[in-house]
């Protein structure tokens, strides 16, 4: 068991977790629980550490402290009943859940949001990928003992909330988008708002890269840290920025473009060694990278309808469908069957926090107690899309 | 009673501290002063920290129990004291019940030589650094005892990261020590002193203070034990034994109520004991800024109003501050308060015009002051910093500051050589 732990040649290998037969003291090796109840790990995760004094030598995650069984409500909800619930998953990027799920139904449907739509579900779900970056940042700089950047990052995603607030009423779980479109016209002065917020934020950006980017600490506490290859990170179907941060160039709104991205002018930040200060730094450049395209968005707003021809009752052809789209944390797939009823026979969620979890144990071997927190935190999960 | 009247007013004449006239009564008068003084900075320290923290982070702080927050800290102090008081099942009853003890006891016993003026110490003891260093250090006990006692594996954590820190900096900082010891031996008979007044007077004499003597040398000393006095008393950014993060609370997670503000109390007092060791060993203690250069009885002059206007300066703050309160009679209790508080600072800062008082209060003034300065850095580097971490904490106390400190040491000692002999 003990050969097992340190091998490194079996770090995919599952992990023996049982209680160790001696006490700790003697067997030199420290079992501890970290969460649910811990103030670094984002929610409802429980990690069981492996120490030898503040070495880990391996980790378990014990995840559905917030199962909600969001995929068996899907089946008994119809098609549009179901839309709201996708927000609850990844509360802190609700808009892009909405999105993956709208684009899925009408992609089993057969039906395309008319141009004007998929613009304004393209700025809302950048605002988002902005809000939800900032909510990672505040807390990965929390966790590594930086408590300052939480407040300026939270003040500003306060600007995306309040748009967020003038579009659809909501904050958090908005509920922006319907299948076939979007509900509400922007409202009166959305491009003037959204300009707005373009040029605000861009020089906090620099503010936040000034707190952190070459302060030693930071650079310490995060270089070499949580190290992860591409291969590995493709293996375990990681994606998102961490994938990306590991040299692997690839992002669905490339690869696969979805609602109107094909149209955008953008780059895809990548990094090269796969550590925790390159997902810091490729996270920093997509802030700056949405920016252009909402920006490139706003510019390019067309006139025309809001929503396609859907039938008032959603009824979709017999068949399956999978759809992703690169949501913040990265690929985010519905996979939807349908019988022909009103309601989806089977609804399967493909969520990026759920795939990525797996990682942890691979990047945290061999790395110290306060590196599992900065891994934890550079992974960018959120428990209520991991347990849905 | 005679006998005791005339044993209280003979003191008054003397130019030595109560302990070193043997002034018993004095002495017990000095202890209970500082203690008061001691606890009233803690109190205004949670309260600045808190404000300072949290304007440098965009939100306002404390702003409901009372005027701008300030009965806050006396709301947390009750809050505490009520508190139930747990002590864990599993835990060593005796063992856990005496390390909040132990540290808070080290942490206060070392202000007895802290010199806040030429007479101003309880007492000055030859060996006052020494003194200093080592009752400061037996906190470590205190908080290696409450981690083993509490029986729980993030306390046990938590406490060998704060030996581990607290020991290894210290051999830093007592190296960057020594070569102000080595400083106060430029005099005509050669000898150094460890006496905390003996250094200052040493610094008044050769008319610099130590951070500025053989530039850069004193002041990369300072800089060694400036990082090491943050080590010691395990604030950020080198917070490991309580990150917050990782291990929840550190040495004292099982710790609640009066106990946990003993600890609280003593890492407070702690830090504003090592940062007097700081002030009294290159900042030149009591002396007021610019002695040399702005010297005359003018100036003197000057400077001696500087506590007064403090005073009045933080009063014209506090009228502002009422002038400035919603007129909402919800706040009509709180305007009165802020304003009652602005008049009696303003009583203070009068008093302290007057003459008798001005010339006996400044020495604790400036020495306050500094000391507040770096309260404020401290502040400061919470606000900043990220944490770091434990095996590159020790990377930096044992590769970095060590050689540095041995280094200046050295160099210290032979720029010493070399100006005696060109004397």
């Amino acid at each position: 068991m003990h050969q097992n732990m340190t091998d490194q040649n079996t770090s995919l290998s599952p992990l023996d977790l049982e209680t160790p037969e001696k006490p700790f003291l003697d067997a030199n090796e420290l079992v501890i629980n970290m969460g649910p109840q811990h103030p670094a790990t984002h929610g409802v995760l429980r990690v069981i550490l492996r120490l030898d004094g503040e070495r880990v030598m391996g980790l378990e995650c014990v995840i559905g402290y917030l199962h909600r069984g969001v995929e068996k409500i899907g089946e008994h909800r119809t098609y549009t009943m179901f839309n709201p619930y996708v927000d609850r998953m990844d509360y802190v990027a609700a808009v892009s859940n909405g999105l993956g799920y709208c684009e899925t139904v009408e992609k089993l449907l057969g039906v395309e949001a008319p141009p004007r739509a998929q613009y304004i579900r393209v700025i809302l779900t950048e605002l988002n990928r902005m809000a939800s970056h900032q909510l990672w940042l505040g807390t990965h700089a929390l966790d590594i003992g930086a408590i300052t950047p939480l407040f300026y990052t939270f003040r500003d995603r306060e600007e995306i909330l309040k748009i967020f607030e003038k579009y659809c009423g909501a904050r958090l779980t908005t509920h922006a988008f319907r299948i076939g479109g979007l509900q509400y016209e922007a409202y009166d002065g959305f491009e003037k708002d959204v300009k707005k917020f373009v040029s605000f934020v861009a020089p906090k950006i620099d503010e936040y890269e000034e707190l952190l980017t070459t302060n030693r600490i930071w650079l310490e506490r995060t270089k070499g840290v949580g190290i992860i290859s591409g291969k590995d990170c493709i293996a375990l179907g990681v994606t998102g920025p961490v994938l990306r941060a590991s040299g692997v160039k690839w992002d669905l709104r490339k690869a696969q473009p979805y609602a109107n991205y094909k149209n955008f002018d953008f780059d895809i930040p990548i990094g090269q060694n796969g550590d925790t200060y390159d997902r810091y730094i490729v996270r920093m450049a997509e802030f700056r990278q949405s920016l252009r395209i909402i920006q490139q968005a706003v510019d390019g707003m067309p006139e025309g309808p809001i929503m396609a021809k859907v039938p008032k009752v959603i009824k979709p052809p017999v068949g399956e469908v999978y759809h992703s789209i690169e949501a913040p944390k990265g690929e985010l797939g519905y996979f939807i069957v349908s019988d022909g009823s009103t309601q989806p026979y089977r609804m399967r969620v493909r969520p990026p926090s759920f795939v990525n979890l797996q990682a942890l144990d691979v990047m945290c071997r061999g790395a110290m107690v306060a590196d599992v927190v900065a891994v934890i935190g550079t992974l960018d999960i959120v428990l209520g899309e991991v347990d849905r | 009673m005679q006998a005791f009247i005339h044993y209280v007013q003979s003191y008054l004449t003397s130019d030595k501290t109560p302990g070193a006239a043997g002034n018993m009564f004095w002495a017990f008068v000095y202890i209970l002063l500082i203690f008061t003084g001691l606890s009233i900075a803690v109190i205004a320290m949670n309260w600045l920290e808190r404000k300072i923290l949290a304007h440098m982070q965009v939100r306002l702080g404390p702003m409901r129990v009372g005027p701008h927050g300030l009965l806050q800290p006396i709301a947390d102090a009750i809050k505490l004291l009520l508190k139930e008081d747990i002590m864990p099942a599993e835990a060593d009853g005796l063992v856990f019940w005496m390390a909040p003890l132990i540290v808070v006891l080290a942490a206060f016993t070392v202000f007895i030589v802290v010199p806040f003026g030429p007479t101003h110490a309880v007492t000055d003891m030859n060996i006052g650094v020494l003194f200093m260093l080592g009752v400061s250090s037996l906190s470590v006990l205190g908080v290696v005892m409450a981690g083993w006692a509490s029986n729980s594996h993030y306390p046990l954590i938590g406490a060998l990261r704060s030996s581990a820190q607290m020991v290894s900096y210290e051999v830093a900082m007592g190296l960057a020590v020594v070569s102000v010891i080595l400083m106060t031996s430029l005099n005509a008979t050669g000898t150094g002193t460890l006496s905390m007044i003996g250094i200052v007077q040493a610094q008044q004499s050769q008319g610099i203070w130590f951070i500025f003597k053989f530039f850069p040398l004193g002041l990369i000393a300072f800089f060694i034990f400036a990082v090491a006095m943050v080590a010691e008393t395990n604030r950020a950014p080198f917070d490991l034994p309580e990150a917050e993060s990782e291990l929840t609370a550190g040495f004292h997670t099982e710790y609640s109520g009066f106990r946990w503000s003993l600890f609280f109390l003593a890492e407070y007092s702690a830090m504003i004991a090592v940062s007097s060791i700081a002030v009294t060993l290159w900042l030149g203690g009591w002396l007021r800024p610019f002695s040399s250069l702005l010297s005359g009885s003018t100036w003197d002059l000057v400077f001696s109003l500087f506590p007064g206007i403090t005073f009045l300066f933080l009063a014209a703050m506090c009228f502002y501050s009422t002038a400035r309160m919603p007129k909402h009679p919800y706040f009509r209790i709180q305007t009165i308060g802020l304003a009652g508080f602005g008049i009696v600072l303003g009583l203070i800062g009068l008093v302290l015009f007057v003459t008798p008082v001005r010339d006996r209060v400044q020495d604790i003034y400036w020495f306050s002051l500094k000391v507040a300065g770096f309260m404020y850095l401290y502040i400061w580097y919470r606000g900043t910093f990220p944490r770091y971490r434990f095996d590159q904490l020790m990377k930096v106390g044992w590769k970095v500051l060590l050689p540095m400190s041995l280094g200046v040491l050295i160099l210290t000692a032979g720029a010493g050589m070399w100006f005696s002999v060109g004397k």
